[in-house]
């Protein structure tokens, strides 16, 4: 492994379920990479595959019979390919995963300490006391006060946001070199929120793992990701360093993400700008581009050719599937940015032609 | 939870004297037979009907009667005579109490057993050949009436009537202590259609929670921590057995009736063939000491089954 090759990477990775009312596709094609110790953002609605793909990475959608095609490189070797055998000593290892919700993450039976010391134990030839004490050791480290006594208390002992610093401590306990986070604060207080955020944060630069981080929320990438993935409908749309993306976005969906949320330096009586209709349905997605049924700059050729995730001009590390022309897109941006309405913004382009659903 | 349970018996002591009386009350006001003419031999005459009812105590009036029956069973743990035959209620139930006990308890432990495998089969193997003809069978032991099941099972296997003569019939039932396996091999049908119906259920509804259970997102935690499958499906079913685990108390209540049943078809010296006999008899006071006995034993196992429910279950607290 060179020293350039990521850590993980992805290619043309689709997940289907073979459903009685038709073949599901969960994810469609995505290519992405994670570099050692960076963090990944990976931002979409619910049901736009984000969870499925890294369920998939660790083989766990095996268990769903999901049939996966393409291409899961971790530190050079292919996870697709990978026998069951070889991807259960990775999990929990080398690869670790937290989930949304940690009420119903931990086993409602068993004492939290139990739960990390087997986590410990499947890949580490240690005594259950030495595990005991690195269950008790990683508590602390999660930020639990009195571990010692912590550890032999269950889950329903704990709040909230203790339950998810216990599955943080569960997964970090092998050293993992990779930690995929999927919605790791939604179904916490706000407060709560940012206590693990910064948490994850403090901990990735103690312990220098790469992150994944899946949400629907772009407070949280902005916060923690160094690069930006957008999901839609099984597809990657767009992919773009942090600050990059927060500046420039050029896919019609990231902007109407961008501007569906409300911002303090904008004016009170601004708007804000739904993304209107809801996400297809996977079995039977939209012709062309996936989006251009809810998109409001879609032209009558989009619902026909289907768009390549390409550079963007000037850019090496920005890309973007969209038909528009890259001047239409910069353009339209601007005025957005500016304040405009999708229909202003459309008319002082000089956008024609359009469909709007 | 000591409190808790002193309060489970507490409400269980009254339970039992409410079982007594209603038992009382029903075979005294339902014509089954008035015990002294029973006794009083072909064509008797009124006075005799007079005195065997004054030594027997049913010439008192009913609350009399029924306050005697509670002072000697609470004070004195007394459950009368047998009006058949003169014999101490207690020595009749501790006399056939081992062959219930060896028929219940086998039962339980097949049915525990039965049920539990086949259900976490079942589940595992979803949609398969196995688990389609396991819950077909357990659909048809659920819906077969023990006494169906049971002269059925003789007419196939029984050595004297059955078509394959590889097991005891009705009525060979020996003592454990007398000969072991004659014990065992005598039990083998008895125990099996006792438990049928039971592990049917437990059959399927361990299944049915299995099946959920593993869809739960601590599974997939367990397995995102690279768990040999092994214990992942080990961690499911300790999850999928604790509601299972209350209906246990219940199905106690159907196993002591189903005993009754069984008992008579096989011709098992029990108490519940007792029980059947002192019916047919209108043996009140050993009816009477037969069903509190039941009464007693359905209270304790479901005060059992709810401290072993908060042993299982740590988020269980009674207090």
């Amino acid at each position: 492994m060179s020293a350039a090759e990521p850590l993980l990477r992805v290619e043309d990775l689709r997940v289907e379920f073979h459903t009685e009312d038709g073949v599901v596709h969960a994810v469609d094609g995505i290519t992405y990479q994670v570099q050692a110790g960076r963090t990944l953002g990976i931002v979409g609605e619910s049901g736009s595959g984000k969870t499925v793909s890294s369920l998939t990475t660790l083989g766990l959608t095996r268990y769903q019979g999901a049939h996966v095609s393409g291409r899961i490189l971790f530190q050079g070797s292919d996870l697709v390919q990978a026998p069951d055998e070889e991807l259960r000593a990775l999990r929990g290892n080398e690869l670790a995963m937290i989930f949304q919700d940690p009420l119903s993450s931990l086993h409602p039976l068993y004492k939290v300490g139990k739960q990390i010391i087997e986590a410990i134990l499947t890949h580490r030839e240690v005594s259950k006391k030495e595990a005991r004490e690195r269950a008790i050791e990683l508590l602390g480290l999660v930020g639990i006060p009195d571990p010692r006594a912590r550890v032999d208390q269950y889950p329903h002992e704990f709040s909230g946001g203790m339950r998810q610093r216990a599955m943080i401590a569960m997964a970090l306990a092998n050293d993992p070199k990779l930690l995929i986070a999927d919605e790791p604060t939604t179904a916490l207080d706000v407060t709560v929120q940012a206590q693990i955020l910064a948490l994850m944060e403090r901990l990735q630069s103690e312990l220098g793992m790469a992150i994944v981080i899946i949400t629907h929320d772009l407070g949280v990438v902005a916060e923690m990701a160094d690069d930006i993935a957008v999901m839609y409908a099984g597809r990657i749309v767009e992919t773009a360093p942090a600050a990059e993306m927060f500046a420039s976005p050029e896919h019609p969906y990231t902007w109407g993400l961008l501007r569906s949320i409300p911002r303090l330096e904008r004016d009170r009586d601004e708007r804000l700008v739904p993304i209107p209709g809801t996400p297809p349905s996977l079995i039977r997605p939209p012709s062309g581009c996936h989006f251009h049924p809810r998109c409001l700059y879609a032209l009558p050729d989009h619902s026909r050719i289907d768009p390549k995730l390409e550079a963007t001009h000037g850019e090496t590390d920005h890309f973007v599937a969209c038909l528009l022309e890259p001047e239409v897109r910069r353009r339209l941006w601007a005025e957005l940015s500016a304040g405009a309405t999708p229909e202003e913004a459309k008319e002082h382009v000089g956008l024609e032609g359009t469909s709007v659903p | 939870m000591a409190r808790y349970v002193i309060r489970r018996i507490l409400w269980g002591m009254l339970m039992l004297v409410t079982v007594a009386a209603l038992t009382f009350v029903l075979f005294r006001v339902i014509p089954t037979g008035n015990p002294a003419v029973l006794r009083a031999g072909r064509d008797p005459q009124p006075k005799l009907i007079h005195e065997i009812e004054h030594v027997l105590g049913l010439d008192k009036s009913l609350p009399t009667q029924f306050w005697d029956f509670l002072k000697g069973v609470f004070l004195h743990f007394e459950f009368g005579y047998s009006y058949y035959n003169q014999e101490s209620v207690v020595d009749l139930i501790k006399e056939r109490l081992p062959a219930t006990i060896s028929l219940t308890v086998g039962a339980v432990v097949l049915w525990i057993f039965l049920g539990m495998g086949i259900g976490i089969l079942s589940a595992l193997r979803r949609h398969s050949a196995t688990d389609r003809a396991s819950m077909g069978g357990a659909l048809i032991l659920v819906s077969a009436p023990e006494f169906w099941l049971g002269l059925l099972l003789l007419l196939l296997f029984s050595n004297d009537v059955g078509k394959f003569k590889i097991l005891p019939g009705s009525g060979s039932y020996v003592g454990i202590t007398s000969d072991p396996w004659k014990w065992f091999t005598s039990l083998l049908m008895p125990w099996f259609v006792l438990a049928a119906g039971s592990a049917a259920v437990f059959a399927r509804l361990i299944r049915g929670n299995l099946l959920e259970v593993m869809d739960e997102d601590y599974i997939r935690t367990a397995r995102a921590k690279g768990l040999p499958e092994k214990q992942v499906v080990r961690q499911g079913v300790r999850a999928s057995v604790n509601p299972v685990v209350t209906l246990m108390g219940l199905e106690m209540g159907l196993l002591l009736g189903g005993a009754v049943i069984i008992e008579t078809v096989f011709n098992i010296p029990g108490v519940g063939l007792l029980a059947y006999h002192s019916i047919a008899n209108a043996d009140f006071a050993v009816i009477e000491g037969t069903v509190l006995l039941a009464a007693m034993f359905i209270i304790i196992a479901n005060i059992v089954v709810d401290i072993v429910y908060a042993y299982l279950d740590p988020r269980v607290r009674y207090s």
